[in-house]
């Protein structure tokens, strides 16, 4: 183990490689975890006796909202070492995640709205919850138009990184605040804590689902990330090899 | 001894130099300003004009307009020393880049921000708020507005290599700053409904005092960016 060479996959051609034996196992284990999730949401889990089918929704809205925050926090991540530490692919891998990061965010909010209209008879209400979410939306927007705007791809890369660790100082203030502000004009609003305790069979189907969503979300990365170490490095001789 | 003098002469002379460019250019200042007052006298026409409403929403909304003036100018800050060239001979001074960041965006907040606090409670007498929530909204603003400033520096660093400017900066700094607007028009919200005020204040106080730590470290990083 200590032999390990953690820098051999930081060269993009390697990466290439690794990310291309790696992603089957991923599609493959994402397709498995999201049967046997949906099986046990959709068809084993009983029915709520409060919301009925309609809370069926979680094993969708929460792994999404799950991974739209850590999503968030891997690419700054990986923006942070590589803005500190130059290096090329971790700047491509936090681009890359960026939009799996958005659409994330987008269909916890989505879902989040259908839920929301049978159970609280409103698809939007401004809670803590939603309008943090909606704010990590706009951050994801930001990183990416940001990105797009800046023609100089080194350039883009470190400037898009800074503003992705200056958002993550802000997710905690953002959550908190609309957290403080609300409770001081309205009552407690709908949260998790007040759902009824869940049955061990919808647990199950929910993790199972995350997973699913993780495995999802890293072979989608992945595959990105290959596309733009292909466009990036398209002058290299090993590219015109591999095409 | 005679170093640090001279880097305090410097800091100084930045944000006299910035300020004597805003003096020279008062059509900048004077259209943040009319800007702030049209966006308030447009809500009583999109809302209508009942008094007991607006009155409510007044602090909320002279806040949202604040907010929008205050990114009118962001740009400025840095685009035209950067344009010009001066910015890199800026950079080379004997004074930190964050130190002269800063300096910048004290002038900028001193030509912007401060005056729209100054004007805000002769826009808040419009909507009928009573003199001792008029203080408050005045000292939210008062506290709220460097903070958008030093926030705002840091985007008008990372767009000064973009093109397509402004939008842009605007949709990158207004979820930075919804904290500050939060706590800004909820010191005045729940001064009206008979809570106190120190939480938000402390917490505006708070968040000025890391953001005039951490901030002028992320601009100058990110005006290194453009630069290099």
């Amino acid at each position: 183990m200590l032999n390990l060479n953690w820098f051999k996959y930081a060269a993009p051609q390697r990466f290439y490689g690794l990310a291309g034996s790696l992603i089957p196992w991923f599609v493959v284990s994402g397709m498995i975890l999201t049967i046997i999730g949906l099986v046990i949401g959709l068809g084993i889990a009983p029915t709520d006796h409060q919301q009925g089918d309609s809370y069926r929704i979680i094993f969708i809205h929460v792994p999404a909202a799950w991974m739209s925050m850590l999503i968030y926090l891997v690419m700054a991540f990986w923006a942070a070492i590589g803005l500190i530490f130059n290096a090329r692919l971790a700047s491509m891998l936090a681009l890359s995640l960026a939009p799996t990061g958005a659409i994330m965010t987008f269909i916890a909010l989505w879902t989040g709205a259908v839920w929301g209209k049978p159970t609280w008879g409103t698809w939007w209400v401004w809670d803590a919850r939603l309008t943090s979410e909606l704010v990590l939306l706009f951050l994801y927007f930001g990183f990416l138009s940001l990105h797009a705007s800046i023609e100089d791809v080194r350039k883009a890369d470190r400037s898009a990184a800074l503003l992705a660790i200056v958002g993550v100082i802000n997710v905690p203030i953002i959550y908190f605040s609309v957290k403080w502000w609300n409770t001081l004009h309205q009552g407690a609003s709908v949260s998790l804590a007040k759902a009824p305790t869940m049955a061990t069979q919808m647990l199950t189907g929910m993790l199972i689902m995350v997973f699913a969503f993780w495995m999802y979300s890293i072979a989608v990365a992945l595959y990105r990330c290959r596309n733009l170490i292909l466009d990036r490095e398209r002058h290299a001789d090993w590219v015109k090899e591999v095409l | 001894m005679s170093q640090s003098a001279s880097g305090f002469a410097i800091f100084q002379g930045v944000i006299a130099r910035d300020l004597r460019l805003a003096l020279r250019r008062k059509s900048d200042s004077l259209a943040v300003l009319i800007f702030f007052a049209v966006v308030a006298s447009l809500f009583p026409l999109g809302i209508g004009p009942e008094q007991n409403l607006l009155m409510q929403i007044a602090p909320g909304m002279l806040w949202i307009a604040a907010l929008l003036a205050a990114m009118l100018s962001l740009h400025k800050i840095f685009a035209e020393d950067f344009i010009d060239g001066s910015l890199d001979q800026i950079a080379l001074t004997a004074l930190p880049l964050p130190l002269v960041v800063l300096a910048k965006t004290i002038a900028h907040w001193i030509s912007s921000g401060l005056l729209l606090a100054l004007i805000s409670p002769i826009l808040a007498l419009q909507f009928n708020l009573p003199m001792d929530t008029v203080g408050i909204l005045f000292l939210s603003l008062l506290l709220g507005t460097p903070l958008l400033s030093l926030i705002g520096s840091i985007g008008a660093g990372l767009t000064l290599a973009s093109r397509g400017g402004g939008t842009l900066l605007a949709l990158i700094i207004l979820p930075l700053v919804t904290p500050v607007l939060i706590f800004g028009a909820g010191a005045v919200d729940s001064y009206q409904s008979g809570l106190g005020i120190e939480a938000h204040f402390s917490l505006l106080g708070a968040m000025l005092i890391i953001a005039l730590f951490l901030a002028p470290f992320a601009s100058a990083a990110s005006i290194r960016i453009a630069l290099e």
